[in-house]
């Protein structure tokens, strides 16, 4: 229910909205121990909802099927809208341009054809397992990076000052106390949400179906929008999340631990090639860094980000210009205490009798080893911390070495 | 078992306020006995009375509203005595943020709170208690919030405790049936401080005693209660051969008499003329209730003011009735509420409300005939609605109104509300304030008010944030599950499962058919 419209003058359609996005943090200044090299290792985690397309925002234009397999949504590196070429192999979508630069810098890395050890197509269940650490849906309510802080000396508490956020990711979830931060208290339902709704009704309500789909017109027209610009309102949001969160992380007491979920990555029909729908969201995302970068100042030299999603999509498009539930996909590292300027694959290629089940981008690399990289990196954490209690059961996944320092 | 699940439904949502989620059995024990499921609350009178602990009598409240009413005058000549004395304090210079480096977060926070929100901060004490983890907002975030006053923590305490009731009732038929109740009788919050701080006061001392009684008590009891008296102006109404009209050049005030013929009894076009409403104007007057001053009773308390009644024989619909004083007014009331026009005007409305917008005539007329009968009993009339095939063959047409949607999804999501703000708020956004209709004739109680494009895309950014708020923590098909079992549609539960977060899911699920029907 909304919270603060305690009149109804406040109601109007055309304030700073931001819906789909949350943003929570570490309750506490850690206490490192790395004073002697003077570090104050900064780490965010962004959760991508709805399952990014690896393939479409890292694309292996250097792959002979790649092509083929997305066909009409295919990035190219050339034409109106070309990719940027990040080496011989991979091309960065275009909407992306912070990123790139970053990877030029060295300081923004790409890891292809990783998974975490989910292998059904359950969004929920996908996101339970990439957010909770375990090896499977439903386990617990915590999540791995709220383990990984309960290992972590704690410092001075950072509260005060921060207003509760709608929601606190699992991933951020567990015993060690977070706080959160809600930029706006009257978010819209986003776009995609909408869409489903006026679906459904169409199908079993269509009275509902007109109303809805009326209200959402005089919606846009309030705003000034038009039908087209889709997404438009998703990037202002996430760049509007992210300018904020790294203003109280850039305070002196402001938290060193952040995680944050950008939702609406669910491209099932149109997804768009190097413009459209999926080009809005990564254009969003990639604002989003940048403000982190400019945002947090000089914390930004410490700084590690990483970005994740539940699971990748189809290699092969469906028949609505999208892509459906798949496998592997990408993960993206960035910040200053990244060591980037690579992307970091053992491409498993996409010859049909090398996807996974005949369909999805084969996982070649475990998620968790990826990010059991960057938390021993930044904080130290052991490998036995974080194969019992960070990653329970985890042994096999050794933590990637070299990605941050 | 399909056909019983869509009964299973009819009982839920279009008598209750919908299925409890958690481990309640509710869509089981109402699937499993249909009519006794909606009527186990009818033998239980003294649970449709809400009494909870610091709710204060309508007196008491009305007490507090003068001590409060003094006080702030008395801060106010304070104030003005002391003003001309010093000049306007001046306004701390503005700092460019840009220069600003460095800043505590609390000052950061503050600053972005005021940078980024139209609205305002959220408000942290309706934050679920499942969230723990998150430490609830320190007051420093906002702007330092005014302490509430007394009619404001009056009106969120009364709130919470109906909303507290609502959630965790089983069916909740008898409270669906204080809602329509008060809603026929409303008052409005929105009159002045007297009618906000009495809002919750009124319902439970005139409503809820009477929804399972009889009409021409609860009749009385609300056209004696100060908040009636006062949201319709009849403690100014004074008979012009008074001895207070005589004294003071005041007379009559017709509003409450009208609206007891037009909104409350006879209905429109049943049966009464402009003579009537004066006529019972008259009879009224001296209804009242004893000022600050307390000349006539205790403050806040219903009183007969003689001298302000005008004396004297009145004809009302064709009777005469004796100068009697109080009694006069009384027996007045009685014959009203007992009046044809009466039972045609309650039972249409009544089947309008649970049934459908157009009430099916046959079963209008089964409960006017029953009205009649029983002289008004309202647990009768109640019971033979839910005995009725009519009221369960209907299709779930109606839309649930905000107050029934967001009780329902409270419910379905087993939160018991420890803080109204969240509802009133939402309440304000989707236009059916708490307690607050815009006119004496209550919330309009069809489609065409509630399923409008507006209204269902507000709807939707509730649902939405609903979801964003308590995704996370729950299985959206466990909850289709509890709220509609085997009754809900495929196409329903593939949109739930398909859903790219359990956060839209649980959005896309508290929008569905299922959920906004009833």
């Amino acid at each position: 229910m909304i919270d603060c419209v305690e009149n109804r003058l406040l109601t109007s359609r055309r304030g700073l909205l931001l819906g789909g996005a949350s943003f929570a943090a570490w309750a506490y200044l850690p206490k490192f121990a790395r004073a002697a090299d003077g570090r104050d290792p900064q780490l965010i985690v962004v959760i991508l909802r709805g399952a990014l397309d690896g393939l479409s925002t890292v694309a292996p234009v250097g792959d002979p099927d790649y092509a083929g397999l997305h066909g009409s949504i295919a990035l190219t590196a050339d034409g109106a809208h070309p990719a940027i070429m990040l080496d011989s192999f991979f091309a960065l979508h275009p909407a992306m341009p912070e990123f790139a630069r970053m990877y030029r810098d060295r300081h923004a890395a790409v890891i292809h054809a990783v998974a975490t050890p989910y292998r059904d197509r359950s969004h929920f269940d996908g996101q339970d397992v990439l957010e909770s650490g375990y090896a499977g849906p439903g386990r617990v309510q915590s999540g791995w990076l709220n383990r990984a802080l309960e290992a972590l000396p704690r410092g001075e508490r950072v509260s005060s000052g921060l207003a509760v956020g709608p929601t606190t990711p699992l991933v951020l979830r567990g015993n060690a106390p977070t706080v959160g931060w809600a930029p706006v208290a009257l978010p819209q339902a986003d776009d995609d949400t909408a869409m489903r709704l006026v679906d459904l009704y169409r199908h079993r309500d269509p009275v509902l179906a007109s109303v809805l789909s009326q209200g959402l017109q005089l919606e846009k027209a309030a705003s000034g929008e038009d039908m087209k610009r889709k997404g438009g309102n998703a990037v202002a949001q996430m760049r509007q999340v992210a300018r904020g969160a790294a203003k109280l992380m850039a305070a002196d007491d402001g938290p060193r631990i952040a995680a944050l979920a950008f939702d609406g990555w669910d491209t099932h029909a149109n997804e768009g090639g190097p413009v459209g729908r999926l080009a809005f969201l990564l254009g969003g995302l990639d604002g989003a860094l940048a403000e982190f970068e400019s945002g947090l100042g000089e914390r930004w030299r410490d700084t590690a980000i990483v970005v994740a999603t539940e699971f990748g999509r189809t290699a092969r498009i469906n028949g609505t210009d999208g892509t459906d539930h798949g496998t592997a996909t990408i993960a993206l590292l960035a910040g200053g205490a990244v060591k980037g300027g690579r992307v970091i694959s053992d491409w498993p290629g996409l010859k049909l009798a090398n996807l996974h089940e005949a369909r999805d981008l084969k996982p070649t690399t475990g998620l968790r080893s990826v990010i059991k990289g960057v938390l021993q990196g930044q904080f130290g954490l052991s490998d036995r911390v974080l194969a019992e209690t960070v990653f329970p059961d985890s042994a096999g996944a050794r933590p990637m070495k070299g990605l941050v320092g | 078992m399909a056909r019983d699940s869509q009964a299973a439904l009819v009982a839920l949502n279009r008598f209750g306020f919908g299925a409890r989620g958690g481990a309640s059995g509710d869509f089981i024990n109402a699937a499993s006995d249909l009519r006794g499921f909606v009527k186990a609350e009818l033998a239980r009178p003294n649970g449709v009375l809400l009494e909870a602990p610091g709710l204060q009598s309508t007196s008491q409240l009305g007490q507090a509203v003068f001590a409060y009413q003094d006080q702030v005058k008395q801060a106010r000549e304070a104030a003005k005595a002391a003003a001309p004395a010093e000049a306007p304090q001046q306004a701390p210079a503005d700092q460019k943020p840009g220069l600003r480096r460095n800043l505590s977060l609390n000052a950061v926070a503050t600053e972005i709170a005021g940078q980024m929100a139209e609205a305002k901060p959220a408000d942290n004490a309706a934050k679920p208690e499942s969230m723990q983890p998150n430490i609830a907002a320190s007051p420093a975030a906002k702007p330092a919030p005014q302490p509430l006053n007394v009619i404001q923590k009056t009106f969120r305490a009364e709130a919470l405790a109906r909303l507290q009731r609502a959630t965790l009732v089983e069916c909740g038929f008898t409270e669906r049936l204080v809602v329509f109740w008060s809603n026929h009788f409303c008052i409005s919050a929105s009159k002045g401080e007297l009618a906000r701080i009495w809002a919750g006061a009124f319902e439970r001392e005139a409503i809820r005693p009477h929804v399972l009684g009889r009409f021409a008590d609860m009749l009385k009891a609300v056209e004696q209660h100060p908040a009636m008296l006062f949201f319709l102006d009849n403690q100014q109404s004074r008979g012009p051969d008074s001895r207070a009209g005589q004294n003071r050049k005041r007379g009559l005030n017709e509003n409450l008499a009208r609206e007891i013929m037009e909104l409350h009894t006879l209905g429109v076009g049943g049966g009464y003329t402009q003579e009537d409403v004066t006529s019972l104007a008259r009879i009224i007057t001296g209804w009242t209730f004893a000022g600050r001053q307390g000349q006539l009773g205790v403050p806040g308390s219903f009183v007969f003011n003689t001298n302000a009644h005008q004396p004297g024989p009145q004809m009302l619909l064709g009777k005469t009735y004796e100068p009697t004083g109080l009694a006069q007014g009384e027996a007045a009331l009685a014959d009203i509420a007992r009046h044809p026009s009466t039972a045609n005007f309650i039972a249409t409305k009544f089947v309008r409300h649970f049934v459908a917008d157009d009430p099916p005539p046959a079963l209008v007329a089964r409960l006017r005939d029953v009205f009649v009968k029983t002289d008004g009993d309202l647990k009768a009339l109640a019971t033979a609605l839910v005995d009725s095939d009519d009221a369960w063959r209907a299709p779930l047409t109606k839309m649930r109104s905000p107050y029934e949607f967001l009780v329902a999804s409270g419910r379905l999501l087993a939160r018991v509300p420890e803080d109204p703000g969240a509802y009133l708020n939402s309440l304000n956004l989707l236009g059916q304030p708490l307690w607050t209709p815009a006119g004496p004739n209550g919330f309009p109680d069809t489609n065409a008010a509630w399923a409008a494009p507006e209204g269902i895309k507000l709807r939707l950014d509730v649902a939405a944030q609903m979801g964003a708020r308590l995704g996370n923590n729950i299985d959206p098909l466990d909850l289709l599950e509890f709220a509609a079992a085997d009754a809900a549609s495929i196409e329903t539960r593939r949109t739930i499962e398909r859903a790219e977060s359990r956060q839209q899911a649980l959005a896309l699920l508290l929008m569905s058919p299922e959920i906004q029907r009833r």
